[in-house]
């Protein structure tokens, strides 16, 4: 199971608490992770990436194992720690704005 | 026994405030959706049960609850807004073209007779429609371009469609406003739209008489009268008597017609109120002191009423969402203020009290009669 931290706007609105797991079938990239957690909170499209480009908002950043990893491509594997369940990936809320 | 909903939408969440017919004795539930900006809800007219929300955020955009329960419980339906074909473009601040793009849903409109039907007005603006209860959104988009729309600019609040009016007697007549394009009217459902500015007269812009680039902030109609439209104009408080055709400044007396809020009082229909601004660049009321004004003419002959309001040392604004009535007599007025406070008259504006005083922001203010 793949371990996703979700930012507190978004908790409140899948009724989760911090952490979630997903089932995620194949390689564990961005995508597969983010459609896993859509698929199981279908109330969280559109609020992390765009609903028809699939781009991250530009608010929004996903970072684990102490990297910022917002810039990678969206099909490019995880950390390992990550695939393998030992590290979360968290999605953040940028600190902006009030 | 008769009682009013106050659904009431803020930076930080939604408040519920319900009280019997009264109106003294007030339920506070909330903030739902906490943390969100909610900019409007709005109930069905079909079904008071059916309430829609419009609830975003800078940082994870348009989110779209609704409640089939009066506001315990709620749903997340669609928030898809994909714009009909190639976007375009509008003008930007500068005057360049700058791409369609879909920021947040700014006013939600039921039908007047069916729960699942509901219009959105969003920025950057178009007027979209839902007939399954909001799961899937689809825009009318002989509205964005049927001309005008690569000259539509946005106000300093973005560029919002902010109104939506349907004719009670004609639902395929329908008036909305956009700032800062101005206001349009179909009556065939939507499919097509005729700017209606005539009359309008706005300094800010290269010709103060153009078809459109009008900062319309708020129209308000009676509904045993859809001819007779109220405006709040940026500057000015107009009206129009011919469904749009021709408008005419009714300012009169006003201390300031800037503003943002009218409304027209339920069992009056020449009766109307606006809380006048200092002006665009002090968004607070004149002179200190929240007075709503107050016109049994329809217009030009306007008292303050000021009973129950703050009077000294108050500098609060009231934006174009936050003021609704209710459908009792005498009619319920009320409003919601950027610093919290929803203040309600049961008499018609006669006399004044704050629901709630500590909100957050209040960005809009809907009032549902149940019986």
């Amino acid at each position: 199971m793949i371990r996703v931290v979700l930012p507190p706007p978004l908790r409140i609105l899948a009724h989760t608490g911090a952490e979630i797991t997903v089932d995620v079938p194949g390689a564990v990239t961005q995508r597969s992770v983010l459609d896993a957690v859509e698929r199981r909170y279908p109330m969280l499209r559109g609020t992390m990436r765009d609903h028809d480009t699939q781009r991250r908002r530009p608010l929004v950043r996903f970072f684990a194992c102490e990297e910022d990893l917002s810039g990678e491509p969206p099909d490019a594997p995880l950390p390992e720690p990550v695939a393998e369940g030992k590290e979360p990936l968290l999605v953040i809320g940028a600190i902006a704005g009030g | 026994m008769s009682g009013v909903r106050v659904l009431v939408g803020t930076k930080k969440g939604a408040f519920v405030l319900t009280a019997d017919g009264k109106r003294k004795d007030w339920a506070v539930s909330g903030p739902h959706f906490a943390g969100w900006e909610v900019y409007h809800m709005k109930g069905s007219p079909a079904d008071p049960n059916r309430i829609y929300v419009s609830q975003s955020s800078g940082w994870f955009g348009q989110v779209l609850p609704r409640s089939d329960d009066g506001g315990k419980t709620w749903t997340t339906v669609g928030n898809k807004f994909t714009y009909d074909g190639v976007a375009g473009t509008h003008a930007w601040y500068d005057g360049s073209p700058h791409p369609w793009e879909f920021k947040r849903v700014w006013h939600l409109e039921p039908s007047l007779g069916d729960p699942d039907t509901v219009y959105a007005g969003v920025e950057d603006a178009a007027m979209f429609r839902s007939t399954d209860g909001g799961q899937n959104w689809e825009e009318l988009s002989g509205l964005r371009k049927h001309g005008t729309g690569p000259r539509w600019q946005p106000g300093a609040g973005g560029l919002c469609l902010h109104t939506i009016l349907i004719d009670p007697t004609n639902p395929k007549r329908i008036f909305i406003a956009i700032s800062a394009a101005g206001a349009f009217r179909t009556t065939d459902g939507g499919a097509t739209w005729t700017p209606i500015n005539r009359g309008l007269h706005s300094q800010y812009i290269p010709d103060p008489n153009a078809e459109v680039g009008h900062c319309v902030h708020r129209l308000a109609m009676h509904r045993s009268r859809p001819d007779t439209l109220y405006m709040q104009k940026h500057w000015d408080v107009m009206r129009t008597d011919n469904a749009g055709d021709q408008w005419t400044e009714v300012s009169g007396n006003l201390p300031t017609d800037f503003g943002f809020v009218i409304d027209v009082n339920t069992n009056e229909p020449e009766t109307i109120y606006v809380v006048p601004i200092k002006s665009d660049s002090e968004h607070y009321v004149h002179d200190g002191k929240l007075r709503v004004f107050r016109s049994k003419t329809g217009g030009n002959e306007w008292e303050p009423l000021t009973k129950g309001l703050p009077q000294k040392d108050c500098y609060v604004n009231v934006l174009r969402d936050a003021m609704s009535v209710d459908a009792l007599d005498p009619c319920g007025v009320y409003f919601g203020t950027s610093g919290g406070q929803v203040y309600a008259s049961p008499d018609g504006g006669d006399s004044w009290s704050p629901i709630v005083r500590d909100l957050p922001a209040v960005l809009s203010v809907e009032v549902q009669t149940l019986s």
